[in-house]
């Protein structure tokens, strides 16, 4: 699912924000990207995200070189991602059923299809009482949990959270995780990037931690072939 | 893995084309629905780009209805015919016969010397003075009316035919001043195309302007949008609705102006048009007229929410 060689980020200034950084998360797996703030955990999402391209290295998703992909075809590539936020990134002028069903409408789905999605993916995040609620009526827990109705509703391959637990208490942080661990068990592959280590023990999933943009540990290291060639 | 049959389950082709349409109405729908819940702004656009156009708009309208004025005075278009001295009665008489066959000639009046002499004695107060002359100086004069649809190029080549013939010592068109007037009629028509021209450019900046607050106002929602994975083309569609709306708006706002402002003067117009016993018939927007004003102030927003589209969407990316 995402491959990177070798990948390093160096930002205008000459800061370095990922240091020849390798890794490998395969279809289905959930992992935890972990180190201190500033250790790189958000620039390594972003790439995935195609928001920020490698300097050096090679990153792939589904074998497709996110070096070299055209502007045009970062939509249809994110669109097998599902990215939760820590701050929520909700449109705050429309309705919990309206901000879920963003990505279907971006799709091009039915409006049956639309409504069934959604309400489903809102009963998932327990939201669906408040389909006709704005977002801003809507508990920190709550929003947290809209964000990632958002992320799934149009069931991606691969979930991306940067920081999901970063505002809540504990109980409602253990009740994220939960969710995207029973993502994970249908087959979603889950990349998490958080720094509650308390949390992430307990869940038992393999780990990564970056420190000052370089990979230190590595749970999922299967002693990593060179870089490969044949991909695009 | 569970995801190859979700990619199964996403629409089919022909469901992608309406779901594509259904877009477009939604879009429709969303960039009205926005207008509607921030009418200050709206109508404070609206309202400077109906001004705007306003005045072209009623340029357009007064050269209108000078055309259709002059119209009436073309119709009115005599050639005067003066005679060599030495014609008799008898051959003035058949060159008037001749001159009636002429096609584009509707009808001739005939004014013999003796004619036009008792009509000098008596119209200009000279009669004492004309009596010591010892002959008649004035010439035969035959009065020619061309036909009404004969246009200025016709009535022109009309007399220049007249003028070559050897009984006859002067043609005089009695329209030169009408000549004048069409020269300031195209001076003026060409200045309302540069008003036009100018002021077309303010609508496509101040719609551009507003789409372009827009933009910057919602660039949140645009990041969003693009992090879900909205293609450009998703999240232009709504700004360029929007612009349409603008330039429709503007436009039907515009002809209220001009229409309005007819109303105001029509009735000194009418006062105008009775005092001087002229039968003018004055005219406002026709349909056609009112199409081809909306349809230009619709396309003129869609022009100005494009421009700035262009410019400021590719600005806004996740990061």
């Amino acid at each position: 699912m995402i491959e990177f060689h070798n990948v390093t980020k160096r930002f205008e200034g000459g800061y370095e924000a990922l240091k020849n950084v390798s890794m490998q998360l395969d279809d289905g797996e959930m992992a935890f990207l972990t180190g201190h703030s500033g250790a790189g955990k958000s620039t390594l999402l972003k790439i995935i995200a195609c928001i920020e391209k490698p300097t050096r290295g090679q990153a792939l998703l589904n074998r497709i070189n996110l070096n070299t992909v055209a502007r045009s075809r970062v939509p249809y590539i994110r669109r097998n991602i599902g990215i939760i936020f820590q701050d929520h990134q909700l449109l705050f002028d429309r309705t919990v059923f309206d901000n879920v069903s963003l990505p279907l409408i971006i799709q091009g789905y039915r409006p049956q299809e639309i409504a069934k999605r959604t309400r489903a993916a809102l009963d998932k995040v327990g939201l669906l009482h408040k389909e006709k609620s704005m977002p801003i009526t809507l508990s920190g827990g709550e929003q947290q949990r809209l964000g990632i109705a958002r992320a799934v509703v149009h069931k991606p391959m691969l979930l991306l959270a940067d920081e999901p637990t970063g505002n809540l208490d504990s109980v409602l942080s253990r009740e994220i995780m939960q969710i995207f661990v029973d993502f994970n068990q249908v087959g979603v592959t889950v990349l998490v990037a958080s720094h509650d280590l308390g949390l992430i023990e307990e869940l038992d999933k393999p780990r990564m931690t970056l420190n000052g943009g370089q990979l230190i540990l590595n749970d999922l290291d299967r002693g990593m072939p060179e870089i490969l060639h044949g991909y695009e | 893995m569970a995801t190859n049959k979700n990619r199964r389950e996403r629409p089919a082709t022909t469901n992608r084309i309406l779901a594509y349409l259904l877009h477009h109405l939604q879009s429709l729908h969303f960039s009205l629905g926005k207008i509607y819940r921030a009418p200050t702004t709206t109508i404070m656009t609206v309202a400077v780009i109906g001004i705007t156009l306003s005045l072209p708009g009623g340029f357009y309208l007064f050269l209108k209805n000078i055309d259709a004025i002059s119209g009436d005075f073309r119709s009115s278009s005599q050639i005067s015919l003066f005679l060599d001295l030495d014609l008799s009665n008898k051959q003035a008489r058949a060159l008037e016969q001749d001159v009636a066959n002429m096609t584009d000639v509707l009808s001739t009046v005939f004014i013999s010397r003796q004619q036009a002499l008792e009509e000098f004695r008596q119209g200009s107060g000279f009669g004492k003075s004309i009596d010591t002359l010892s002959s008649n100086p004035l010439p035969h004069t035959i009065i020619v009316e061309p036909r009404p649809e004969a246009d200025t190029f016709a009535v022109r080549n009309l007399l220049n035919g007249l003028q070559a013939m050897p009984e006859v010592k002067i043609a005089k068109l009695d329209t030169e001043w009408l000549e004048r007037l069409y020269t300031i009629l195209e001076i003026a028509r060409r200045s309302v195309a540069i008003i036009t021209i100018l002021f077309a450019c303010a609508v496509l900046l101040i719609i551009g302007n507003t789409i372009r607050l827009d933009i910057q106002n919602r660039s949140q929602e645009i990041i969003v949008t693009k992090l879900i994975g909205a293609t450009d083309a998703f999240i232009r569609r709504p700004f360029l609705y929007g612009g349409v709306w603008y330039g429709l708006f503007g436009g039907i706002a515009s002809w209220l102006i001009v229409e309005i402002g007819y109303l105001a003067i029509s009735g000194p117009l009418n006062r105008l048009n009775l005092l001087y016993q002229a039968d003018l018939t004055f005219v406002t927007f026709s349909l056609q007229d009112f199409i081809v004003l909306l349809s230009f102030s619709t396309l003129l927003g869609l022009a100005g929410s494009w421009i700035a589209v262009a410019r400021h969407l590719s600005q806004i990316e996740p990061g």
